[in-house]
């Protein structure tokens, strides 16, 4: 049976497909002002990788921020009962789940049985999420891509007074001013987010494995501040920005297997 | 006088309000020791009274300093938060004045 | 680009100085000072016997001591006085610890308490500061000491920073925003995010969806008066109500405070960024009488 799982996000929709324990497909569009239009093209997009046609996807199941505006949706979940399940899919050991997109920042906790015991949330604050690291990229001028790697490079520590995203670019620019290397900027960003994804985390408790999802999960700048902080090696899947579509996708078979029953 | 050390973001109130009437009365100040973040410092303030403080490094990510003693969101009340906060916090059991008051 | 940014803060660093040609303080008993060393900018009083003597206000180098030596300096332009000359410096701000010739170092929430007690008269009792990057609600009493405050320094939301960004976006100078925000037939719904940065956002839709300049500008002001108006709330508002700093020039932030709260601020003919140093000064005058 093929479902499909629509993530909404503030940045990106991102669309899976699931044929039973198989992954045919993973697209994903920039959502800009347009959610529903970008969670379709998503949509048609994996189709067209998976050699499938819409009449074949037996359930449709939206989350993220803008999981109202799918109407073609037959249901909806809440993101943390998203990333629960495209965790536990992916990795059947993870007890934290730890989700970092672009706007929102979350951690989940989980007991043996894949129930969700607790979670925190970062939201509706730029310096908790990706945007923090979006901006600092742009005062620096360097890709936002390159944030990780060049922070690897980094020789000295810098600390960073801002817990903002907007004053931090003015503390960047300062930095610069000071002829701080970018390297060195670029690790005080990383660590910054990764301080208080690692506080966010301690709040739900961390056991192994702990599994890191979300587009931040690729800048490695901020994977090792992370490590670094939680004193542990995270799991991260492969393409980490699909988990929480998967796990929609997850829902959507449950919901056809029971023939409509939502787990939440 | 009310001392509220900590801020207000898109993300909801987090104040450490430090009454220091009712902390210039306490000589033990075993608030400071009891943190196990190290959020709190004795000090003499502007008016010359010896009161407990939030760290100036602290002030502005008390959310995430004051992580490891506040539950999730299963453990707390949702946005909006309890004035009393939850009972069990160690600067609040270690103070004798009732002094210290958590906003989330 | 440090150019563009130095014309983007003007709004800030008006510079100015001034001094009493009538006053001799020469045979002044007590000669106090202080100084503010802001992130932004620097003021510096000098009071004899109590008395405004001088002033000054001038943007922060990236020198904090000596910016409080220029402030000073200059308050006291062609007056004959050197900083030997006063009896006692108290030096507050963001910059205190940096005033190496400062006596003692006061919190800027009490030495503005005690700038307003001054500026607005005894009968103060709520001060909101909204500065360039801070927020600060004080409560004092009759002697401008402070009986509760709540200071917000973290978030960019409600401070001249965050204003800053919206009149960039918005292609309008910051001297502007108050008066276009209230060329509006009706309140827009304000703008639904506290977050400065995820606010841009969502006033770029507004505009894409047809909304003008000043609706947008309405918008943004009225969720920014919302927002200082809840914090305020958190120590409660008692009259009389002063409203200092940056954005107390910005009228349609202003107005929207006063119509929520139903509380109109007073008026002062003082230029109110002096109330922290103004503040510092009173407490010099205070500890040279005490002889500390």
């Amino acid at each position: 049976m093929i479902t499909a799982g629509i993530d909404v996000g503030n940045k990106y929709a991102k669309v899976v497909l699931l044929d039973g324990d198989r992954v045919l497909a993973r697209q994903s569009r920039p959502t800009g002002f347009e959610q529903k239009e970008a969670a379709s093209s998503a949509l048609v997009a994996a189709l067209a990788e998976a050699g499938i046609s819409r009449e074949q996807v037996a359930g449709v199941v939206a989350t993220g921020a803008g999981k109202s505006e799918v109407v073609f949706a037959d249901d909806h979940i809440t993101e943390v009962g998203a990333d629960a399940r495209g965790a536990l899919f992916l990795v059947p050991a993870a007890r934290t789940v730890v989700d970092v997109g672009a706007e929102e920042g979350r951690a989940i906790r989980l007991d043996g049985n894949g129930r969700v015991v607790d979670f925190a949330m970062n939201e509706k604050c730029a310096a908790g999420a990706g945007s923090f690291t979006e901006s600092m990229a742009r005062a620096l001028e360097v890709d936002l891509i390159e944030m990780g790697p060049l922070s690897l490079k980094s020789t000295r520590l810098v600390p960073m007074n801002a817990q903002c995203a907007v004053f931090a670019e003015s503390e960047v620019v300062s930095l610069i001013h000071a002829r701080t290397s970018k390297e060195d900027i670029a690790r005080a960003v990383n660590d910054a987010m990764a301080s208080r994804i690692v506080s966010m985390t301690r709040r739900v408790g961390v056991e192994k494995e702990v599994v890191l999802i979300g587009g931040v999960a690729h800048n490695v700048g901020f994977v090792k501040g992370l490590e670094e902080g939680l004193e542990l090696k995270v799991v991260i899947p492969e393409g980490p920005e699909y988990v929480t579509a998967l796990g929609a996708a997850c829902a959507a078979r449950e919901k056809a297997g029971n023939g409509g029953k939502d787990n939440g | 006088m009310l001392a509220n050390y900590g801020y207000q973001d898109g993300s909801g109130d987090f104040f450490i309000t430090i009454n220091t009437d009712r902390c210039g009365e306490c000589q033990a100040k075993g608030c400071a020791a009891a943190c196990p973040a190290g959020v709190l410092e004795i000090m003499e303030d502007d008016y010359g009274d010896v009161v407990a403080s939030v760290r100036e490094e602290h002030r502005k990510k008390i959310k995430y300093s004051c992580a490891s003693c506040k539950p999730g969101h299963r453990g707390i009340h949702p946005e909006g938060g309890s004035e009393a906060g939850p009972p069990s916090l160690p600067c609040q059991t270690a103070c004798a004045a009732g002094a210290i008051r958590h906003s989330w | 680009m440090a150019e563009a940014e130095q014309k983007k803060e003007f709004w800030r660093w008006k510079e100015y100085n001034w001094h009493n040609p009538d006053l001799d303080w020469r045979v002044g008993k007590i000669v106090s000072g202080g100084v503010d060393v802001g992130s932004v900018s620097s003021q510096a009083v000098v009071m004899v016997d109590g008395e405004l003597y001088a002033f000054a206000s001038m943007r922060t180098g990236s020198d904090s001591p000596s910016s409080a030596e220029n402030a000073f300096n200059w308050a006291v332009e062609d007056t004959g006085m050197t900083l030997g000359d006063i009896h006692y410096i108290v030096g507050t701000g963001y910059g205190r610890v940096n005033v190496p010739f400062a006596h003692k170092a006061i919190t800027e929430i009490a030495c503005h308490a005690r700038g307003a007690n001054f500026i607005y008269g005894p009968g103060v009792r709520t001060v909101l500061d909204m500065g360039g990057q801070d927020c600060k609600a004080i409560h004092c009493d009759e002697k401008g000491k402070v009986t509760s405050f709540l200071m917000n320094d973290k978030c960019a939301a409600g401070t001249g920073r965050g204003m800053e960004v919206f009149a960039d976006l918005l292609g309008v100078s910051i001297e502007d925003v108050g008066e276009l925000s209230l060329q509006v037939d009706e309140e827009p719904e304000p703008v639904s995010s506290t977050c400065v940065v995820f606010a841009k956002t969502e006033a770029t839709g507004l505009l894409r969806a047809g909304w003008s300049r000043e609706r947008v500008l309405a918008a943004y002001c009225s969720a920014m008066a919302h927002r200082v108006v809840t914090l305020l709330e958190r120590i409660g508002v008692e009259p009389e109500f002063a409203i200092t700093g940056g954005i107390a020039k910005n009228v349609g932030v202003v107005r929207r405070i006063e119509k929520e709260l139903g509380i109109t601020a007073a008026q002062t003919s003082y230029d109110s960024q002096i109330a922290g140093a103004l503040g510092a000064a009173l407490f010099g005058r205070a500890l040279a009488q005490k002889g500390k």
